[in-house]
């Protein structure tokens, strides 16, 4: 995973809530077996609308997403971040973020940034008076910046961390490869099994 | 690779407990904390929990990625024997192979993928196979206090037995392969209380809407969802996990109801439940599994079960529902502007005038089946529902079995030929249209009422229009044609005659 301080882009204004998972790629584009390629999916059905957000010239190119409350709820498919990411978004910002999507991003390293809903008002209102605002991000100050507005967001303090180092769960849980191997000598012996 | 020691700090540091895996007689606090308790690896300051996973379920469509994961890194599974795959999202439901030549590529390399890392596999035509939330606790694998994940929200389902199960995305799919663990942040808890008795005709699924109606779809947010009360131990293990399922639908990231002699009857004897001596000292360990009477929970909410009365949903996210005896709502009447706008969108989207009589509302189509409603005890509510009588004229009834096993079990009961005379499509066992990954698609415009967990814009084909319905108003609604409760249809008798 890369590291991620700070990140400049043209913010995107997404005015809705409860945006699913199912919206964001929906079912049909997750056959593939590969984690790129998915940027044709993002947002698939809106996108057939040529009055949605991305179809003006003057998003298409962004890559701060700016969405309403109860942003990626739903299904837990991590293609939802994939198809983001291909697509170009490094930071998603809304006042607040389904769980599954929130950890998916962070192993990613797909910024979900929580602002107040009403800063999410105030840029929603500068990114459609400006249509190709820049919005800067910056992970070590934890605020926005687009324009005048200056907007501080919240996000969990290990997640910080490890995108900040750009570190790889994996790796760092398998230095405990000993701790892991002492709990399973305390595991009960009627625990199931799948294979005898 | 920066040392952990630059990780920020957090002010309590609690030391995981005593090593000892399920000795949660001797700590404090709800059902969700002793299971996430007895289940630290290792706990460090300013770093998520590592927690022990006792299962991890896998299907074709969140997988491929993570297995992809493991050969680059050239890792292997870590505990092939807590790890069991299924095909479940995108298998027809009718004879013969898969044609959608992506879909079989996608489930063709799961099979690929089990045989290459030593995963046991239920595949397709299997007698075991079937949606892996319907698999796992038919062969006894789900059972009390264990950690359970799958990359599939609808995980929450396990925890009807007191387990503490939750979806995960791809990468935490890898991790759990590598590493039997995952780093985990404490979830919240809250206690969903639901006391009394339900009347004749109102179901799990009626309790699981009105409370995603009531706290919304992120009001659970952050929290696993405990649900008790008089209410919920009347109600059977299948019936139970109708409720935890929907858990996610709240935003929660999983719901738990403490196991009791429900839960032992319904395990005792299955395939992977423990015998012998063994079934003794795990029985032992169980009946202390509940929170304690002093517990406190960071949220409660409280729902009179007598209230309740069968619930359907008008919109297009589960907290969108109101009973099946109002009306469609009127967005320009909600406080919210949030809500407001989401209302008039949704009606938009579902073609709903506000004020409609939810019991007007035609449909084309019935799904009976999905993780949330698949079951025996669903298809034989369904059943007796439709029993003599017809589908409506221009509706269509898809009977999708959970598994293979429900749908022998269904066959030897010969409700197979109560849904068939009816009228009803009698299928093969997956995940079908709750999510529409195979052929089983609504075409445009066209509206369902569906057993299943969500009415997503699009979830069961584009442009499709779905409302949330129990197995009982499913059934009803096939045989009238618009939204409608058994107690709507005319008696059988006078109906033939």
């Amino acid at each position: 995973m890369d590291a991620f301080t700070s990140h400049t882009g043209i913010g995107v204004p997404l005015r809705r809530s409860n945006v699913d998972t199912d919206q964001i790629i929906p079912a049909e584009y997750l056959k593939r077996v590969s984690r790129s390629g998915f940027e044709d999916g993002l947002f698939a059905a809106w996108r057939r609308d040529e009055t949605f957000v991305l179809n003006d010239p003057s998003y298409a190119a962004g890559s701060v997403l700016v969405a309403g409350p109860d942003f990626g709820t739903g299904s837990s498919r991590e293609h939802a971040v994939w198809a983001l990411m291909n697509y170009g978004f490094r930071v998603v910002i809304s006042s607040r973020f389904a769980d599954i999507f929130r950890g998916n991003s962070g192993k990613q390293g797909l910024l979900t940034a929580q602002c107040r809903q009403d800063d999410v008002e105030l840029l929603w209102k500068l990114l459609e008076n400006h249509p190709g605002t820049s919005v800067t991000v910056d992970l070590v100050s934890r605020t926005v910046t687009a324009g005048d507005l200056v907007a501080s967001f919240e996000v969990d303090d290990y997640t910080r961390w490890r995108l900040l180092e750009g570190l790889d769960d994996i790796s760092l849980t398998l230095r405990h490869k000993g701790l892991i191997t002492a709990y399973e000598s305390s595991r009960p012996r009627w625990r199931p099994r799948v294979t005898a | 690779m920066a040392p952990l020691g630059v990780a920020p700090s957090c002010s309590v540091v609690r030391p995981p407990f005593g090593g000892q895996s399920w000795r949660w007689m001797d700590m404090a606090g709800t059902l969700a904390e002793k299971v996430w308790e007895s289940h630290v690896v290792r706990r460090g300051e300013g770093e998520p929990d590592l927690l022990y996973i006792d299962l991890h379920l896998l299907h074709e469509v969140t997988s491929p990625q993570a297995f992809d994961g493991l050969r680059l890194s050239g890792r292997p599974v870590r505990r092939r024997d807590l790890t069991l795959a299924t095909e479940d999202h995108n298998v027809p439901t009718t004879p013969g192979p898969i044609t959608d030549p992506v879909s079989r590529t996608q489930v063709e390399t799961l099979r690929r993928n089990c045989v290459e890392f030593g995963v046991r596999l239920y595949p397709m035509g299997d007698a075991e196979q079937g949606i892996v939330h319907v698999v796992g606790p038919q062969l006894g694998l789900t059972q009390p206090g264990m950690t359970i994940v799958c990359g599939d929200s609808h995980t929450s389902t396990h925890g009807a037995f007191g387990a503490l199960a939750f979806g995960i995305g791809t990468s935490e799919v890898e991790h759990v392969l590598a590493t039997q663990t995952l780093p985990l942040t404490p979830f919240r808890t809250m206690a969903i209380t639901v006391d009394g008795e339900l009347a004749p005709g109102v179901t799990a699924k009626d309790i699981v809407l009105s409370v995603i109606a009531k706290i919304g779809t992120g009001g659970g947010q952050g929290y696993v969802l405990e649900f008790r009360g008089s209410a919920i131990r009347a109600l059977s293990m299948e019936a139970r996990m109708t409720v935890c399922n929907m858990s996610i639908e709240a935003g929660a990231r999983a719901g738990m109801i403490a196991p009791d002699e429900t839960t032992f009857a319904y395990l005792e004897g299955r395939d992977h439940a423990p015998s012998g001596a063994d079934w003794d000292a795990a029985l032992e360990a169980w009946r202390l599994l509940r929170s304690d009477d002093d517990a406190v929970f960071d949220d409660e909410v409280v729902l009179d079960a007598a209230s309740l009365t069968p619930f359907v949903t008008w919109g297009t996210n589960p907290g969108q529902g109101a009973p099946l005896g109002s009306a469609v709502p009127d967005p320009e009447l909600m406080p919210d502007e949030n809500d407001k706008a989401a209302a008039r969108r949704a009606l938009e989207y579902m073609g709903l005038a506000p004020g409609t009589p939810l019991r007007d509302v035609h449909v084309d189509t019935v799904f009976l089946g999905s993780c949330t409603n698949g079951r025996i005890e669903d298809l034989r509510a369904a059943a007796e529902v439709v029993s003599g009588r017809r589908v409506a004229d221009g509706v269509r009834m898809l009977v999708v079995p959970g598994s293979a096993r429900v749908r022998l079990q269904a066959e030897s009961e010969g409700l197979h030929e109560v849904f068939t005379a009816a009228g009803a499509e009698w299928r093969l066992p997956g995940c079908s249209m709750c999510l529409g990954m195979n052929p089983d698609q609504l075409a445009p415009g066209e509206r369902s009422a569906s057993t299943s967990n969500r009415n997503f814009e699009g979830r069961q084909g584009k442009g499709g229009r779905t409302h949330l319905v129990s197995p009982l108003v499913a059934a009803a609604t096939a045989v009238r044609g618009t939204l409608s409760s058994p107690s709507d249809l005319e008696d059988v008798t006078e109906a033939i005659a």
